[in-house]
């Protein structure tokens, strides 16, 4: 018998198996029957395989997230033993990738607003912030904008307004982080890289 | 990184400095062990016995701060003992350079110093050059004005005995580093260094890095498999999030943010355009105007046009001279000049140095805009113990982001691989992805400018913003495609070399970015990124191909490596003058005939022994070759031992000048300093650990890891805790001039006293990973002890080194 | 297809503590993490419990010559040959596997808490929550398709292997011929053998928490050899269990606290 590494990319769909839906989702009431826990594996056959890439240090190790497929909710996480770096394996970060889904009960679900000496956060909805947030930005913007230096030179931007990160993102949001910040003429914009 | 993560396997010896990479890079650390396996030797040098010291060959325990007269040192050693490889150091670098004759050093200061704005000036940090401006060479380096014997002279300053006395290291570790480490100047040996944090959290970070780089070239480790200078950089995409320069200096590829001197478009790339006039310097900077008028292109594309300088003018400029770093906009914050703030997946109260006086500006503020998965102390700023919500006039926002696995892009590791990762699922309730939160947040504001106008709106209504779908959301494909770069007319490309004649089509994506135009007919959202995409749409990070051919784990088929999947930066200097490995046993790259074959080449020029068409090696640099002598550096051409802003010596053994001569200081009265004070005497260091991740923003949410680091610590020797009667387990606080952090003093045998200057120097160390919102008995930030400082040249704050007291509870 | 006798070999000189394999065990087994204190040691949990099934021990270690060493031992199941957790189990919750691996059936525990008397490695843990038993199962679910446990999967240096005993055997003792000194295989020689293997640097009395020379308890081989058989036939499984508990420690009185936290986070 050859134990083996190898990932749920290549059992994927080796091996049908009923998909009880019952027990979809993390359970981590230790009381669950025996057989749904043998038949985790079962569920991880008949799983969509999505493969990610780490969100902690900048190794960039692979993962594969087996999502069932009738709930479209990711079950299991654990190291891609196709990817060069990592080759299945993770830290303690890594290994506990599962508890950033929406398995973990602190993850943030709703837009939060605290108004000018609140003292609790109130649920809104993205209309409310999106259009409030785009008239504070204006009326800072607007107030405090420098068009020309002290010298006269025209330097066309906005001091009184900040950005901080961030290195948690993906490229293509990092790049529009960068257009949006320019655009607003915004000077002071940094992240973790200093960090 | 120069290399990547699976090329530390290649390594003979491994110096790992400034970093704890077993804890922190846990599988860069498998690498590290397959290189002992095959016989590499591994060091450790860190003030503390770490996980990674338990699995190196031997550790050297050394004073935080101390690294440059620690390397400093080891650049003597080589030079003394004849350890440099010879013919590297002649042809691949600027060691034959003959330096102006005004530049000169005197006690800590090169010539220059202007004292009153802690500035230089750098006219003398030049190299004289011939009647037709390039670069004069003494190939025998003797000429006491070459790089070469200028280097030998600074340096044979660090003899044992004082590095010895600074570092708090014996002289029998000292040259044992040295000796093992100087093993690997044979052409067919390799050393790599793996530094982090531990080397950039200094006032002389920069020059930390510098350093090691000037051994790594003396040694001929540049460019090779198993060489190199390798940051372990600390976030997943923060070689990204660099690359894509969320930075006030520098726009994306490293492209320079324009300053207020700078008032024309062709002033500006003037300035930023460097000449070579040496015909075998390739100088590919000399492409910068391609590269920025590609970048301005896509911001504004149509709208940007020759008439208009490309929109040049609708790019903030800074001013002449003066920095924005996240240090800056804290103090600029607490004198209450900045009413806005966006914090998007980071903790700012807890990771910005002086974190009393961060949390103080943040009350300032008119309004705060959040992105997250998880709440975290910024965001409850107005909350914080002691703070009476009542009283904080600030709107805040929290938005509820996406995680890393719910959503769709690519991330960069610090080997450059920009690899692609998949949607796995929705994210939960209200949750978006923070790309498409910043694109609906700039759309509703580049509606009001349309409706409204004001200031430089042009920048704003111009503005290419069309990246959602058509349903609403995140179009990640299309700003992927942005950022490699597109035709926006038909295109003729001609390559003269070749002969050859391209036409791509209007729309059609540039495979690379020898395909950009200065005249406005590319767009290019970011040059070094160019190519990630071939020109039918292909998208190259997606690759995982496995294949290895040179068996030195390349892997050139998996996702993408900038620039023009590159695998190992400088390559060519891997090769001799004639284009034959140095090490035929680790060979990357070769000339044969009259091509390179291997990884993909720094440019397809032949090797340089070919007068005619041959180009040197380091094509990024001006001159073509790797600088020993590095006048980009604010605080001097040659890294200088100066002490820590807090150290616990009174004066710099090594000059008059106890700091860094060009490190800001800042001055607000919560800027309070004690160096060398009773008051605080021990040093103190601080770190993260496996299991929690920077703040801790996102770990401490998980109980998995909370249960295995449940708690802020300090890390305390035997010797020390004897002394201060603490026992292992107690509760005890750790108390600097700026605040206090109270804690559990964990005793161990792996901090050890220091002989500094002939007294016992005791160091101290804390994680960095808690904070007080979660979990409520877990400790605060530790950033409440250190100082507002940081490196001279990028402002990363001496996280590393500053003076505490302990005291029981 | 016959199922061959797996060993986990444990290369305590590669381990670098990174505790990938403790967490990957919680993700994979579904178990919870819990709220501890920080102690004055990087080891959390203190100790294996019924929610951690395997844990990193870190010791710091000086020998008599001064010379120092940072000692990282994954603890967990042994999965013992000759298991006395098996032995005393009066209900058939703890099992050997086809791959000679010692499974765990929470069905059938009836949280008598023997087994946490017999074995020679302090490893079954009880939770009064749920008056049950639980340890590792050595991922029995993963093996028996032929992948590697969580915890070997994880694993980044090679500290953590798996494969056919033989064969692991002959691993473990090459890799102490090449280090020399004092180290040693742990494991092979006791209690039939156990499926795990440990490569020790240190002699096994250096490591906290490990026993030099383990064995089986005599209360459980008279047990076992003499009276289970008999008592098996006179009584049902369950009552076994309380027989077994009265000739070992006395009449079986249920602690009032482990009544009074049942439900509890």
């Amino acid at each position: 018998m050859q134990i083996t590494r190898r990932g749920f990319l290549s059992l994927s769909g080796a091996v049908g198996g009923g998909v009880a839906l019952s027990s979809l989702g993390l359970n981590l009431n230790p009381t669950r029957a025996h057989a749904d826990e043998l038949g985790k594996m079962n569920r991880i056959k008949v799983a969509r395989q999505v493969t990610t890439i780490c969100c902690y240090c900048s190794v960039g190790c692979g993962l594969v997230c087996s999502v069932d497929k009738a709930t479209g909710k990711i079950f299991n996480i654990e190291g891609d033993a196709d990817h060069p770096i990592n080759e299945g394996s993770l830290c303690a970060k890594g290994a506990g990738f599962f508890d950033l889904t929406e398995a973990n009960k602190h993850r943030l679900t709703k837009v939060l607003y605290r108004k000018p000496y609140g003292t609790e956060w109130e649920e809104k909805d993205w209309d409310f912030a999106l259009s409030r947030i785009a008239r504070l930005i204006k009326d800072t913007r607007d107030k405090d904008f420098v068009k020309r230096n002290s010298k006269g030179e025209l330097v066309n931007r906005c001091e009184s307004i900040g950005h901080y990160g961030s290195s948690n993102v993906d490229n293509e949001e990092c790049w529009l982080i960068t257009v949006k910040s320019r655009a607003l003429g915004l000077v002071y914009v940094d992240h973790q890289a200093r960090v | 990184m120069t290399n990547h993560y699976c090329d530390l396997k290649n390594a003979d010896v491994i110096l790992i400095m400034g970093s704890n990479a077993a804890e922190h890079h846990p599988i860069a650390f498998k690498w590290i062990l397959r290189a002992k396996e095959q016989g590499a030797t591994l060091i450790h040098v860190d003030p503390r016995f770490t996980r990674t010291s338990a699995r190196c060959d031997f550790h050297v325990p050394l004073r935080s701060g101390t690294d440059i007269a620690f390397l400093g040192g080891m650049i003597n050693y080589i030079l003394e003992k004849n350890k440099y490889f010879k013919d590297y150091v002649v042809n691949y670098t600027n060691a034959s350079f003959i330096v102006n004759s005004g530049f000169n050093f005197k006690d800590g200061l090169f010539s220059g110093y202007d004292a009153k704005n802690r500035k230089y000036d750098k006219s003398t940090w030049v190299f004289d050059a011939d009647g037709g401006g390039i670069p004069q060479r003494d190939t025998s380096l003797t000429h006491p004005r070459s790089v070469f014997q200028l280097l030998k002279k600074h340096y044979s300053r660090y003899t044992l005995d004082k590095v010895s006395s600074i570092t708090g290291v014996s002289q029998e570790n000292l040259l044992k580093v040295y000796e093992i480490y100087a093993s690997t100047g044979a052409p067919d040996k390799a050393g790599t260094e793996c530094y982090a944090l531990g080397w950039t959290h200094h006032t002389v970070g920069s020059q930390n890095i510098r350093t090691m780089s000037i051994i790594q070239l003396l040694l001929g480790n540049m460019g090779i498999a198993g060489g190199g200078i390798n940051a372990l950089r600390g976030e997943p995409n923060v070689q990204g999030s660099t690359d894509h320069a969320i930075l006030y200096n520098v726009l994306p590829g490293y492209l320079k943010t324009p300053s207020s001197s700078l008032g024309t478009l062709d002033g500006y790339l003037k300035k930023y355009t460097p000449v070579s006039k040496d015909p075998q310097s390739a100088n590919y900077y000399s492409n910068y105007p391609k590269f920025f008028v590609s970048f301005l292109k896509s911001l504004w594309e149509g709208k940007a046009t020759k008439g208009n300088e490309f929109g040049y003018h609708w790019l903030p400029k800074i001013e002449e001279g003066k920095h924005y770093s996240t240090m800056h906009m804290f103090d600029r914050m607490y004198e209450d000049k900045i009413k806005g703030l966006f914090v998007i997946g980071a903790n700012t109260a807890v990771s910005t140095p002086n974190s009393n006086k961060v949390r103080k500006a943040l009350q300032n503020l008119d309004w705060m805009v959040g992105e997250n998965i998880f709440n975290n102390e910024t965001h409850e700023f107005w909350r914080a113990p002691d703070v009476d919500p009542a009283k904080i006039k600030t709107e805040c926002f929290l938005l509820p982001a996406a995680a890393s696995m719910e959503k769709e892009g690519s991330q960069s590791n610090s080997g450059r691989w920009v690899q692609w990762k998949y949607k796995a699922a929705e994210a939960p309730g209200d949750a978006i992805p923070v790309g498409e939160i910043e694109i609906k947040i700039m759309k509703a504001v580049k509606e009001l400018y349309e409706k409204e106008g004001g200031p430089n709106a042009e920048a704003i209504v111009n503005l290419k913003w069309d990246y959602l779908d058509d349903k609403g959301s995140f179009d990640v494909m299309k700003v992927a495609k942005q950022i490699n770069g597109v035709f926006l007319e038909d295109t003729v490309i001609e390559d003269k070399a070749k002969g050859t004649s391209t036409v791509f089509k209007k729309g059609q994506l540039v495979p690379g970015f020898g395909n950009l135009q200065v005249d406005g007919k590319t767009a290019c959202g970011n040059w070094v990124i160019s190519g990630s995409y071939t020109a039918d749409g292909i998208n190259k990070m997606q690759s995982r191909g496995k294949e290895d051919p040179t068996g030195l784990g390349l892997f050139p088929n998996w996702s993408y490596a900038w620039p023009v999947n590159r695998r190992i930066l400088y390559n060519r200097a891997s090769c001799d003058i004639n284009g034959k490995p140095y090490n035929p046993k680790r060979n990357i790259l070769e000339w044969k005939g009259d091509k390179w074959v291997g990884d993909v080449p720094d440019g397809p020029w032949p090797p340089m022994a070919n007068k005619a068409q041959g180009k040197y090696p380091f094509i990024m640099q001006k001159d073509g070759l790797g600088a020993l002598f590095g006048p980009g550096m604010v605080e001097g051409p040659f890294p200088e031992h100066y002490e820590p802003l807090e150290s616990p010596l009174e004066s710099n053994p090594m000059s008059s000048q106890r700091i860094n001569p060009a490190a800001e200081i800042f001055n607000s009265e919560m800027d309070k300093v004690a160096s060398a004070s009773e008051e605080f005497p021990y040093v103190c260091t601080t770190y993260s650990c496996t299991e929690h991740w920077c703040s801790g923003a996102l770990t401490r949410w998980q109980a998995w890891l909370l249960e295995a680091m449940p708690e802020l610590y300090v890390e305390i020797g035997e010797e020390l805790a004897k002394h201060l009667k603490i026992k292992n387990g107690q509760r005890v606080k750790v108390v600097s001039a700026r605040g206090e952090a109270p804690c559990v003093a964990m005793v161990t045998k792996r901090f050890k006293p220091f002989q500094v200057e002939g007294k016992t120097v005791h160091q101290v160390g804390m994680p960095f990973n808690y904070g007080w919102l979660y979990p409520k008995d877990g400790g605060d930030s530790t950033n409440v002890l250190t100082p507002t400082v940081g490196d001279a040249n990028t402002f990363c704050p001496e996280y590393k080194a500053f003076m505490v007291n302990v005291a029981k509870l | 297809m016959s199922k061959p006798e797996l060993v986990k070999l444990i290369d305590t000189t590669l381990c670098t503590a990174c505790r990938g394999c403790q967490v990957a065990c919680k993700q994979w087994n579904e178990m919870p993490g819990l709220r501890t204190k920080q102690f004055g040691s990087y080891q959390n949990p203190p100790d294996l419990q019924w929610n951690t099934w395997t844990l990193i021990r870190f010791q710091e270690y000086e020998d008599a010559q001064g010379n120092f060493d940072w000692i990282f031992r994954k603890d967990g199941c042994m999965h013992c040959t000759d298991a006395a957790c098996v032995k005393v189990c009066p209900s058939g919750s703890l099992y050997y596997t086809p791959m000679k691996t010692v499974g765990l059936d929470h069905d059938k525990c009836i949280g008598c808490k023997e087994c946490v008397a017999a074995c020679p490695f302090h490893i079954p843990k009880y939770d009064e929550r749920t008056d049950k038993v639980y340890k590792c199962d050595l991922c029995y679910t993963r093996i028996r398709e032929s992948l590697a446990p969580a915890c070997v999967k994880s694993c980044p240096t090679g500290a953590l292997t798996i494969g056919n005993k033989d064969e692991m055997i002959k691993k473990a003792y090459a890799r102490v011929a090449q280090l020399g000194g004092d180290a040693n295989v742990y494991g092979d020689k006791f209690v039939g053998g156990t499926h795990v293997l440990y490569v020790l640097k240190h002699k096994p009395e250096v490591y906290e928490e490990l026993p030099a020379s383990p064995k089986v308890p005599l209360s459980v081989i008279v047990w076992k050899d003499l009276l289970k058989p008999l008592s098996l036939v006179a009584a049902g499984a369950a009552a076994a269990g309380v027989f077994l508990h009265y000739i070992t420690h006395g009449p079986k009185t249920p602690g009032p606290e482990g009544q009074d936290k049942k439900g509890e986070e």
